[in-house]
């Protein structure tokens, strides 16, 4: 019997992958490589499939072509169980917390402890506390998702989601509608997660300055392509001039701010100008 | 040529929705082992869609059966064979009424619920959710509402039944002096078990299977936008109602001959 080879670094690895929905292409032919260890964040305009690629990389949607490889396995080829063994060790944090609305916050966090493993109730009680104080919402354990702020139901769900260690998570908008200081919380959080316990995050965001603070490599996406990748220092100096015009916000650039319309004289008073 | 098309493309639609509900009933049949093992999401769901329809089956049973017992007294009383009431009250609930008029309130109380509370779990990302901690969201969420759905509609059947024999003995015997012994006696001697009870049990488990199919795809399925959600709703309860009173047609000419 031959020895495992040893892990490569590089943990997603997507080669030519092509998806659309419908008659829209959402990605022609891109290829990404994701390491293992660090903070990637994939940025770009709205509507871009930022999240699209996301449930492409969990096995949720399925590529037209190419390929997506998660640690070695090939993501889309893989029958359901395998999928299923291979999602107990990704966490994924959704937009809107995709908390179980019927389970109080405890629960909540409980939740994939008791589906997936047959630990006591006494060690379940004590790992979901654990996870609920590295979130800092130990003291809301009782409290159902309704009564929870946007900011408070997104860390029960990073808290849900490391629950049973996984060694990737995926944060999709973490910082959208979040106020000043709970955009701080979860910029902390999830550099601080991700060096402590030695996992590789994918941060799907069109929120320039948090991400940039903490991600450790930047992809940046738009019309189905990847247009650059590098540092965000690197993106922010030496990018090109769309990536530019992202980065900085500027409102004008090679993305017009005018979306393409007939001349303005002959759309008011019916003459040419 | 339009109207073909538009006729065509119905068809297909159609066609496509009959293949995705039917792969998603195999998909929640497939769940049925893991709900042996966690009984505790089964009887969550029977309280759920059954308890919770218990009291509006059990009003609309008891005045179904005071109108049928006001209405046959009138009826019977002008060829003098009032003393007939109690077999006409019976026959009629545990024939055609009880079943029918049971999954009509079943299919606007808990399959209603049951669509919304689906849909809205996806419109939330509830169920990507369980998908992605490796939870399937069929087995989970849809097996324990097919199954509790099923088994609660023959019982809301015979309690509606029952009831309702109750509600024309009140109008029949106590308000319009129909004999007390006639009425219960004709009852148990007319009154067939296999031919009219079991046929009604059996009326009932079909629309069970049905109206809580129709529940959990139309959810399953929707949209999951706001509007999504509410088109879903709207259609389970028209679908469910149609199916109803069509597949009612079908299984009294089969039973009844």
């Amino acid at each position: 019997m031959s020895p495992k080879p040893p892990p490569s670094d590089t943990l997603v690895r997507i080669r030519g992958l092509s998806f659309s929905r419908g008659t829209r292409l959402i990605f022609d032919g891109i290829d990404m490589d994701i390491p293992r260890g660090g903070v990637t964040a994939i940025m770009g305009p709205s509507g871009t499939g930022k999240t699209t690629l996301l449930k492409l990389i969990g096995g949720q949607l399925k590529p037209d072509a190419g390929s997506i490889e998660v640690d070695g396995q090939a993501v889309h080829r893989l029958a359901k169980s395998a999928l299923y063994d291979l999602r107990m060790r990704m966490g994924m944090l959704f937009q809107s917390g995709a908390l179980l609305t019927d389970l109080s916050v405890f629960d909540n966090v409980a939740f994939p402890l008791r589906e997936h493993t047959r630990l006591s109730p006494s060690m379940i009680r004590k790992l979901v506390l654990l996870k609920l104080e590295a979130v800092g919402l130990r003291g809301a354990q009782g409290l159902m998702p309704n009564e929870l702020s946007g900011g408070m139901a997104r860390r029960v769900a990073l808290a849900r989601a490391i629950a049973l260690d996984p060694m990737m998570i995926m944060y999709d908008e973490p910082f959208a509608g979040q106020d000043p200081i709970s955009m701080g919380v979860v910029v902390q959080m999830i550099r601080r997660l991700n060096d402590a316990a030695r996992i590789s995050s994918i941060l799907v965001s069109h929120d320039v300055k948090e991400t940039s603070a903490i991600a450790d490599l930047v992809y940046v996406i738009s019309d189905g392509k990847v247009i650059e990748s590098g540092t965000p220092q690197d993106l922010a100096e030496h990018g090109r001039e769309w990536t530019q015009q992202f980065m900085r916000g500027l409102p004008d650039g090679p993305v017009p701010f005018h979306f393409p319309a007939p001349d303005l004289a002959q759309d008011l008073f019916g003459v040419s100008a | 040529m339009e109207w073909l098309a538009a006729l065509g493309r119905a068809g297909l639609s159609f066609s496509a929705g009959l293949g995705r509900a039917n792969l998603l009933l195999l998909a929640s049949l497939r769940g049925l082992a893991d709900l042996i093992w966690r009984p505790r999401l089964l009887f969550e769901q029977l309280y759920s869609i059954g308890v919770l329809t218990v009291l509006i089956i059990a009003v609309s049973g008891v005045f179904v059966g005071m109108v049928l017992g006001l209405q046959g007294y009138y009826i019977l009383s002008r060829f003098g064979a009032e003393a007939t009431l109690g077999v006409m009250v019976a026959a009629s609930l545990v024939r055609e009424l009880g079943p029918v008029v049971t999954a009509l309130l079943f299919a606007g109380r808990a399959g209603s619920a049951m669509a919304a509370e689906i849909g809205l779990m996806k419109a939330t990302e509830q169920l990507s959710g369980l998908e992605m901690m490796a939870v399937n969201p069929e087995h989970r969420v849809l097996t324990p509402r097919l199954i509790a759905g099923i088994l609660s509609m023959p019982l809301l059947a015979a309690l509606f039944s029952m009831l309702g024999v109750y509600g024309g003995w009140f109008v029949g015997v106590g308000l319009l002096g129909v004999d007390d012994g006639t009425y219960w006696a004709q009852m148990q001697s007319q009154i067939d078990w296999s031919g009219d009870v079991l046929n009604g049990v059996y009326k009932s488990l079909v629309f069970g299977i049905v109206c809580t199919w129709i529940a959990v795809f139309q959810g399953y399925d929707c949209d999951p936008t706001a509007e999504g959600v509410s088109r879903a709703t709207t259609r389970t309860v028209v679908h469910s109602s149609l199916a109803v009173l069509g597949l009612d047609f079908v299984l009294t000419a089969l039973m009844f001959n």
